[in-house]
Order: C-alpha cells, then sequence, then structure tokens
C-alpha cells in the first residue's frame, strides 16, 4: 500500500514539519488519550531517539480521541502505535515501547545503527 | 411472504429485530437479527459472508433506513464495490448519501513490530468514528480473523475482541461478524465465543460436480428457530434464503374445482377437474403425452385468465410451443399477455436446492395460481432421490400454502412398476393419473387412469388418450370377450362388430323382402287364380246360354213339325219330354 501522508490543516506542528530534510526522521505516535501506556510510548520514544538519533528526528503525537479521523490514513488499529514517516519505507511498531530492542529492530536503527 | 413460519406471529415480542432484508431470511429468523447485538456468520471460503454482509448493510440502507458501516480486513473499499455492482448494489452512491461507510483495515504482520504492552483502541475509534459519522445502526466485520494474521499476542486479542462485542453491544449497533470455518469448529480462531446471541453457518457444497449453498442457524438466543439447514442462492438479486420447510398440514383448502383442460378428463374426475390447490401427478414412460397434458392444463389455466408458471427441463419454451402447435394448441397469446411464464433450465445447470430457490423465487415474483413442473424425475437425477422427495415434499407443501395448484409429470422408465411415481412422492399427491402404453397388435397407444384423486368420486376406467391434430381426445376403449383393445385393433374390433351388426340388418331386410315377395306372390296367384275362374265362368255362362238358345231352337222347331203334322196337341208348344241337345250345335 501506499503511505498517504494525511495531514490535519489544524495541526500547525505537522505543517512545520514538511522540512524535505532527507537525514531527518519524522516519526508519529499514535495515542488515544493520557493512558499510561500513552505516557510511557511517549517517554520511551523520547528517550530512544535521543540515544540513538540525536538531533535528526521529530516526533509528532496525534491523540485519536481528538482526531479519530486520522486513524484511517494510517491504517492504525493499536494504541500505541508509532509510525516511521521517514525515512520510508513506512515502518510501524505497535505498543507502549517498553522494549527496547524491538522497538529499534521495528525502526530499523539496530540493523544500521548498532 | 410470511405465511411460512406460524410461530412468526408468537416470536415478534421476544426480542428486537433488525431485518436483513435479505429474502427469505427474515422468514426463518422470526423477523431479522439480534438488533443491537452481534451476529456471527461463519463459513469457509466462498461461502458467501462477505455478501451476506454486504446485503445486510445495503438492504438496511435503502429499505429500513439504518445507515451501516463495513469494516473490511481483507478487501479494499474498491474492490467490495466493484464486487457487489454485478447484484445491483450501487456502494459508491451509499457512501456518497452518506448511507453507507466503508473503512478498509490493512493489517500487514510484515510491517508491524510488536513492542511492549498495546490495544486495540484505535480499532475501537476507528469504528466509532465511522458509525458516528453516518449515524449508523449497523455494523459489519470482514472479517476480524485477519487480526489474528496481523499480530502475534493472541491474549491481547481475545481480551480486545471480547471488549469489542461488548463495546459494539453498548453502542446498540445491530452487528455482523464473519468467520472463516475451522477444522472441526465454527470459525478457526473460536469467535463463536464472544458471539453468544446468534450464529448463522453458511456452506458451499458440491456433490456431483454440482454446488450447493445452504444456510443453518446454529444458534439464535432467545427466539424458536428454524433449526434446518435452507438452501439459498446468489443471484443477480443478491442472496435468497427458502425458507420452505414442512408446514404442518395446516393449510387452508379450497373446495374450489379447476378444470384439466381436457373435457373429458374433467369427466372421469367426478365431472368437475381438480380442486384448486391441490397437486396432480401424471406419470408414464417415455412418449405417453405427459407434456401435451401438462400443456393442456396450462392452457385451460390462461383460458381462465390465471397465471402460469411452466418450469421445463427438458424443452426449451420455443420448441415446447411448437409441439403443442401439432396437437392443436397455440401457447404463444398467453406467453404475449404475460399469463404464461416459462422457466427452462436444464436440470444440471445447478444443484437441487438451487433449482427450489430458483422455483420459490419465481413463485414469489409471479404469483401463479397453477405451476407446471415438468418433470419432476429430473431432480432425482441430479441429487440421491431421498433429497429430491424432501425436496419435493417441501415443495409442495409450499405451494398448497399458497393455493397453488400444481401440475407434475414424472417420467418412469420401463423397468419400473408402473405404478411408481419415480420420486416417491406419491403419497403426498392429490390426485394421481397414469398415462401407459399398451402395446397391442403390433402398435403402441397410450391409455389413461385415474389412480387416485382424493375428495372426489374418480372413474375407475381406462381411457384411450389420443392425441390428434385438435387437441386430447379420450375415448373409450373396446372392452369385450377378448380383453381391453386400443388403437388399431380396438378399430379392426369395432369394425368387426360393425360387419357383424350390418350383417344382421341386411339379413333382417332379406327376411323382410322375402315375405313381401312372398306376399306378392300369393297375391298374384290368388289374381291369377281369380282370372282363370272369371275366364271359366264366362265359357260356362256362354255354354248355358248356347243350350239354352239350342233348347228354344228345338222347341220352335219340334212346335212348328207338331203344327205341319197336324198334331192334336198344339198346346203351348211344349213338349213333355225336354229333348237332349245332342251336340247338334248350328
Amino acid at each position: 500500500m501506499t503511505a498517504k501522508k494525511t495531514v490535519p490543516p489544524t495541526l500547525q506542528e505537522l505543517a512545520a514539519t514538511k522540512t524535505g530534510d532527507p537525514d531527518m526522521w519524522e516519526l508519529r505516535l499514535y495515542v488515544a488519550g493520557k493512558t499510561a501506556k500513552s505516557q510511557a510510548a511517549q517517554e520511551n520514544l523520547k528517550k530512544l531517539c535521543e540515544e540513538n538519533l540525536p538531533g535528526k528526528y521529530r516526533i509528532e503525537v496525534v491523540d485519536l480521541l481528538v482526531y479519530p479521523q486520522l486513524a484511517k490514513g494510517d491504517q492504525i488499529i493499536a494504541i500505541p502505535t508509532l509510525v516511521r514517516k521517514l525515512p520510508e519505507p513506512i515502518r510501524k511498531v505497535i505498543g507502549d515501547l517498553s522494549n527496547a530492542e524491538r522497538t529499534l529492530v521495528g525502526l530499523q536503527l539496530r540493523s544500521t545503527r548498532s | 411472504m410470511g405465511r411460512a413460519s406460524t410461530n412468526a406471529d408468537s416470536l415478534k415480542h421476544s426480542l428486537p429485530k433488525a431485518q436483513t432484508g435479505i429474502e427469505g431470511l427474515d422468514q426463518i429468523t422470526g423477523g431479522g437479527l439480534p438488533r443491537g447485538r452481534p451476529t456471527l456468520i461463519c463459513g469457509s471460503a466462498g461461502s458467501g459472508k462477505t455478501l451476506f454482509g454486504i446485503e445486510f448493510l445495503v438492504r438496511g440502507a435503502t429499505q429500513f433506513g439504518e445507515p451501516g458501516v463495513f469494516l473490511a480486513f481483507e478487501e479494499t473499499a474498491e474492490e467490495l464495490a466493484q464486487n457487489v455492482r454485478s447484484l445491483g448494489f450501487d456502494l459508491e452512491r451509499l457512501v456518497e448519501e452518506q448511507k453507507l461507510a466503508v473503512d478498509y483495515v490493512h493489517v500487514e504482520r510484515s510491517e508491524i513490530e510488536e513492542a511492549g504492552e498495546y490495544d486495540l483502541s484505535a480499532l475501537f475509534i476507528r469504528l466509532g468514528h465511522a458509525i458516528d459519522s453516518i449515524g449508523a445502526k449497523r455494523v459489519v466485520l470482514d472479517t476480524l480473523e485477519t487480526l489474528f494474521g496481523g499480530l502475534s499476542d493472541t491474549a491481547v486479542l481475545r481480551a480486545e475482541l471480547r471488549r469489542l462485542f461488548r463495546w459494539l453491544k453498548d453502542k446498540g449497533v445491530s452487528a455482523i461478524i464473519t468467520g472463516e470455518r475451522g477444522d472441526g469448529t465454527l470459525t478457526r480462531q473460536g469467535l463463536e465465543e464472544y458471539v453468544s446471541d446468534c450464529v448463522i453457518l453458511l456452506d458451499h457444497r458440491v456433490n456431483d460436480q454440482l454446488s450447493t449453498r445452504r444456510l443453518r442457524i446454529v444458534k439464535y438466543r432467545g427466539t424458536a428457530h428454524g433449526t434446518n439447514e435452507y438452501p439459498f442462492l446468489i443471484d443477480e438479486n443478491g442472496i435468497s434464503v427458502l425458507p420452505i420447510t414442512s408446514m404442518g398440514l395446516q393449510h387452508q383448502v379450497s373446495a374450489e374445482r379447476v378444470s384439466t383442460g381436457v373435457a373429458r378428463l374433467d369427466t372421469m374426475l367426478g365431472g368437475a377437474g381438480v380442486y384448486r390447490g391441490s397437486s396432480v401427478l401424471v406419470t408414464g414412460t417415455a412418449g405417453t403425452g405427459k407434456t401435451s397434458l401438462a400443456a393442456y392444463f396450462a392452457d385451460a389455466t390462461c383460458r381462465r385468465g390465471e397465471r402460469c408458471l411452466y418450469f421445463s427441463f427438458e424443452e426449451s419454451p420455443s420448441q415446447l410451443v411448437r409441439n403443442m402447435r401439432s396437437v392443436g394448441l397455440d401457447l404463444e397469446p398467453w406467453i404475449k399477455k404475460k399469463l404464461l411464464t416459462f422457466h427452462a433450465t436444464r436440470p444440471d445447470a445447478y444443484g437441487l436446492e438451487m433449482h427450489l430457490a430458483m422455483l420459490h423465487k419465481l413463485v414469489n415474483r409471479l404469483e401463479p395460481h397453477c405451476v407446471v413442473i415438468d418433470p419432476i424425475t429430473t431432480f432425482a437425477n441430479v441429487s440421491s432421490s431421498k433429497d429430491a422427495e424432501s425436496m419435493l415434499i417441501r415443495l409442495i407443501d409450499f405451494l398448497k400454502s399458497r393455493q397453488i395448484t400444481a401440475f407434475f409429470t414424472s417420467l418412469t422408465h420401463g423397468g419400473n412398476a408402473l405404478e411408481q411415481s419415480g420420486s416417491g412422492i406419491s403419497s403426498i399427491i392429490d390426485t394421481w393419473l397414469l398415462l401407459r402404453d399398451i402395446e397391442l397388435g403390433g402398435e403402441r397407444n397410450r391409455g389413461l387412469y385415474v389412480l387416485k384423486s382424493r375428495g372426489m368420486a374418480h372413474s375407475n376406467q381406462i381411457r384411450e388418450f389420443l392425441l390428434t391434430a385438435h387437441g386430447i381426445e379420450l375415448s373409450d376403449v373396446y372392452v369385450g370377450p377378448e380383453g381391453v383393445l386400443t388403437g388399431s385393433m380396438r378399430l379392426a374390433q369395432e369394425a368387426r362388430e360393425r360387419a357383424v351388426a350390418m350383417t344382421r340388418q341386411q339379413e333382417i331386410e332379406r327376411r323382410q323382402r322375402e315375405i313381401d315377395r312372398k306376399r306378392r306372390s300369393v297375391e298374384a296367384q290368388t289374381a291369377a287364380l281369380h282370372g282363370q275362374f272369371e275366364a271359366e265362368q264366362e265359357e260356362l255362362m256362354r255354354l248355358i246360354a248356347q243350350e239354352q238358345a239350342s233348347a228354344d231352337v228345338l222347341r220352335t222347331e219340334r212346335g212348328r213339325m207338331a203344327a205341319s203334322r197336324q198334331a192334336d196337341n198344339p198346346g203351348d208348344g211344349k213338349s213333355a219330354i225336354p229333348l237332349r241337345d245332342t251336340g247338334g250345335r248350328k
């Protein structure tokens, strides 16, 4: 399937990510409200990125309770889901990212930057 | 519709139902699927699960004003729309009209890494969003099992599915969940554990290269439902389930009689034909005139201005129409007036149930007064005779419940006993006519018997069944000291009898003529004798007169002589002694 970039016009911070920097990692984390899992996922993601992609990443957090229509575009079924929009191809990691090893494999960071 | 299940009325109070609009299904479920609850539709690949779901939504949106959401796990919205377009469902238009929402959920294991705890809230959110966006009352999830292929944590999945069904109930939507049939279980992933209200099993079997689709309600909590397998078919109008069951013999009967189209046959059947709504079976070997009789029956129906549905499994309509012209029957006008509808298919075009479903559908659509099935024996060819029998019983029950007069023909084979219907349904038939060959004197002729006819005095005699250029004729057979004679033997016998009668008549006439002649000869003789007598009398009279004349002359002479002799006795000239004339004539 093709990765459609469903960018809601209301999200200004998303609009700001359209930099076109080829080295930039664009990551999107889908959550649903402020649940423990959501919080954990955000914290784990931030930590992983700082360790592995310092200064080369951008994280958007999308709350599906606020923007339910966005779930369709990225084919989200699980919460939390991390989507690597760039670099392509699209990769998805589901779960609270507590398993750092698997998260890195899922983002294909383990094979390239081990 | 709605006459089939007598318990449907009592069920209306039990559970709120969401009508599916699928032909026949609402009848066997007593009103539809449970409203506000999930229903599991399971079946193997290609059994029609997806179509079932789509039709549930489309009918809901178009007929019952209930918008629906289709959550597709296997096909994209475009693919779905394409697949059902041939069935007359325009999904795109419904989506535009906000009556339908299709969401394609793509789950691909290779794209997903699992790292830590998760739940399926996003799926709920997606579904919830779709439901809320169009105010959906119906939901179809096709098929959830794909999730098991895409996600590895089955413990989480199961917990989430349980939550999903709970959530669907709370949402108050009538949902259909489809599931692929597993080995020995209804669904591969045991979805039936979660859906406890209603489970429907679709089945697609192939026997002898003929496929038959069947539907069975495995369970339906709170509803007395038919537990049978119901055949269903998928055609250009979607799914139609055949709600034919044995109807408990409670149908109303009519005392009205209808003509069979052959006057003499009506006479044999108590003088008035068969009862409306009864079933008539004509059995006979090949070429005994079953189809002709059926055609006459159809013709009589149309003549009354009633509709007739003619199922022909051996001849195409045009061939049948042409052939019937040869026996003085033109069916064409009835077809043009739409009183007569032919439905011709090859018996092995589809399975038994498909035939029955087709039949049922056409009867529902056309509402005929009479149905002709020519012949029913073909059904036995496409399945076991037991199946065929049960099907025919259901069919007859169905037709009877509608007061439709049924006319079946049945082909018996030469080797079989003649009094065999070929499908074992003779006991439930009301009027049974037997056409048989009578082979005699080097020719075959047709005989017709009324084997039985319930509820009327009927003739026990055999009639010769003649197909002539101006129609069917029944004539008396010759029953005499030499047995039953038909055909030319009958004609010969009749000729012989005529000859005998003629001879006798001639004899009588001859005798009468003889009497005449005798009388005439006697009269002639009498006349001759009379003439002779007259002649003799005349002669005698003449002699007498002569004698007298002679005597006078003699006396005169004697007187003169005496006078000349101066006799002393001049007197009166009379001689005392009469003188005999001794022949001295002249």
